[in-house]
């Protein structure tokens, strides 16, 4: 067959139908000092050449000693079966089944993921995973406007910006408005969702309210308000949540959450410069035809025996083509996967300790800082595992830290103007006593 | 070949209408519902959405495919049939009567007089 590459008037042409002069400006999105300014690339190299550059790149990593970052991702302990079991090459090497009811093995394990998550969310039906917890809350907030038939979205800006930014990408081929809710956070405000305000923006044309819970400052959202002034107006709650505080917190299906999206990351998946994650939504089983992605059901064969199938496919895109549910996501079995195993392991009474110590050490953490009279925390609401702090001269000291090796959490003056001096630390049960300890020397020490 | 009910007007995409006054009646005729099999699941629009003719409405699954419905008449839909959604299978035991989908509102009652007759469905499905 002749391989017939596009001609510089094909290029031409493709150019002018979407409206861009060059293919360069194609790359317009990635900053000029990333952007190669040339291919000439350097001469080969024998492999131990190779090694010899790859370790002094690798060695160019500043891996911190001590971490107080959460912000969305989290550093939990992954017990060494979760790496056994998704190091199996039945799992590892396996592409998405194509022929699926022949796979019963990968059908089964994502059954097991969406049982788990339906658990852990009080809801009735779970997808088989999305690409991360934000592309999974994009999709939940497409999924509420098909549900709703309506095409504005109401969020609170104390969900994750980084979310908040995937969420607008989705929104903006679609058409779709985004309105925010305002959070308190003036000066001895909660830093939570203003239910007043919420109440305000939403009208008979707002799909859906997202609300993050526990939110990003950590706090603990009056979810049951929030809610209700959602469904006052027939719009979706959208609850965004952390799974492991599931384990301690009431579960979304029973304040009236209609959907359910959440990052699964904390749930034996590590940190790794932001993924691969995991993206986790659950709803009510009256939405299933209107939930994106894969679906796996149990069934009996003719013979009696349990079996697994991929079930409602026609939501797809193999069978609906451009009007499926979704055409731009799919599922991320082996990190479901661990999920999967991690949840296993550690089981309700181990997942409830995580929780337990995590916000055990977070209130540590806080009293030690206030008690040292570096900070004191920045909003009054309850909190789970993680804590805004406002400390003076924060953005030198967080520099000076990160020297040493300690990462005094997320600057929330990044994202946030009102948040000056305000720092976002997390725990988890892997933060010690000692760690708050040379956290605590080291901000008196940049005094 | 089959025979289809006098009092209906049928469009090529399958979908039947009985006028009544001001009033339609829309569904899906008994050949569609043949030919997609056992179906399990109708969506409808809500009440008070605007259809235009031969613009999709709404959609119908059957365990072996998934089609749009097109509304054979523009107009305002009044009433939508509840009852398809715990039994989509009326589709298939009554498409041309308990079975119905939707009352529009007509906006346009010149729009019936193009759509065919009994016997040019007829002959159209034969």
């Amino acid at each position: 067959m002749a391989y017939s590459p596009h001609t510089d008037a094909d290029r031409e042409r493709m150019l002018a139908a979407i409206g861009v002069a060059s293919v360069d400006d194609l790359f317009a999105d990635i900053p000029s000092s990333v952007r190669p300014t040339s291919f000439e690339l350097p001469p080969p190299m024998v492999e131990q050449q190779v090694r010899a550059e790859l370790a002094r790149l690798a060695n160019l990593n500043r891996i911190p000693e001590i971490s107080f970052l959460g912000a969305g991702a989290y550093r939990h302990l992954i017990p060494s079966v979760v790496w056994e079991v998704i190091g199996r090459s039945e799992f590892s090497t396996s592409y998405t089944p194509y022929q699926p009811e022949v796979s019963q093995g990968t059908l089964q394990s994502i059954y097991e993921f969406q049982s788990l998550i339906c658990e852990l969310t009080g809801m009735e039906v779970a997808t088989a995973s999305h690409y991360d917890g934000a592309t999974a809350t994009a999709e939940a907030a497409l999924m509420a406007c098909r549900l709703t038939h309506r095409d504005r979205i109401a969020i609170s800006s104390a969900v994750n910006p980084q979310l908040r930014r995937v969420l607008a990408t989705y929104c903006s081929g679609p058409g779709i408005q985004i309105v925010e809710v305002p959070a308190d956070l003036a000066e001895g405000g909660s830093g939570l969702t203003l239910v007043g305000a919420a109440a305000a923006v939403l009208d008979e044309g707002v799909a859906c309210l997202i609300v993050q819970h526990p939110n990003f400052f950590g706090g603990l959202e009056p979810m049951l308000e929030l809610g209700d002034a959602a469904h006052a107006v027939g719009a979706q709650l959208v609850a965004v949540v952390e799974p492991v505080s599931l384990a301690m917190l009431e579960p979304p299906g029973a304040y009236g959450a209609d959907l359910v999206a959440a990052e699964g990351q904390p749930l034996g998946i590590p940190l790794s410069y932001g993924g691969p994650y995991v993206g986790l939504m659950a709803a009510p089983m009256s939405a299933v035809r209107q939930m994106p992605g894969r679906l796996v059901g149990a069934t009996h064969d003719v013979e009696g025996r349990r079996g697994y199938v991929l079930t409602l496919q026609a939501r797809e895109q193999h069978i609906r083509r451009e009007k499926a549910a979704s055409n731009i996501c799919t599922n991320q079995a082996l990190c479901a996967l661990a999920a999967t195993a991690y949840l296993s392991a550690v089981g309700p009474r181990g997942l409830s300790e995580v929780a337990e110590l995590s916000t055990v050490q977070a209130r540590h953490l806080a009293a030690a800082i206030e008690e040292a009279g570096l900070g004191e925390r920045r909003f009054s609401a309850p909190y789970f595992s993680e804590v805004a702090v406002r400390v003076p001269d924060a953005a030198r000291r967080h520099a000076a830290l990160a020297e040493q090796g300690i990462v005094a959490g997320h600057p929330l003056w990044r994202d946030y103007a009102e948040l000056g001096d305000t720092l976002l630390l997390a725990a988890t049960e892997l933060t010690s006593d000692e760690h708050v300890e040379r956290l605590v020397d080291a901000l008196k020490a940049t005094a | 070949m089959s025979s289809y009910p006098d009092d209906l007007r049928y469009s090529k995409e399958h979908e039947w209408v009985r006028v009544d006054g001001a009033s339609a009646t829309i569904g899906i005729t008994s050949y569609a519902a043949d030919e997609l099999g056992d179906v399990v699941f109708v969506e409808l629009p809500a009440i008070g959405t605007r259809l235009e003719q031969f613009a999709s409405f709404g959609v119908v699954e059957s365990v072996k495919a998934v089609s749009d419905l097109y509304a054979p008449v523009s107009g305002e839909v009044t009433e939508i049939n509840d009852a398809l959604a715990d039994n989509p299978e009326l589709l298939n035991s009554d498409a041309f009567g308990a079975g119905w989908m939707a009352r529009l509102t007509l906006s346009d009652a010149s729009q019936v007089d193009e759509l065919m007759d009994a016997s040019a469905y007829a002959e159209l499905t034969a």
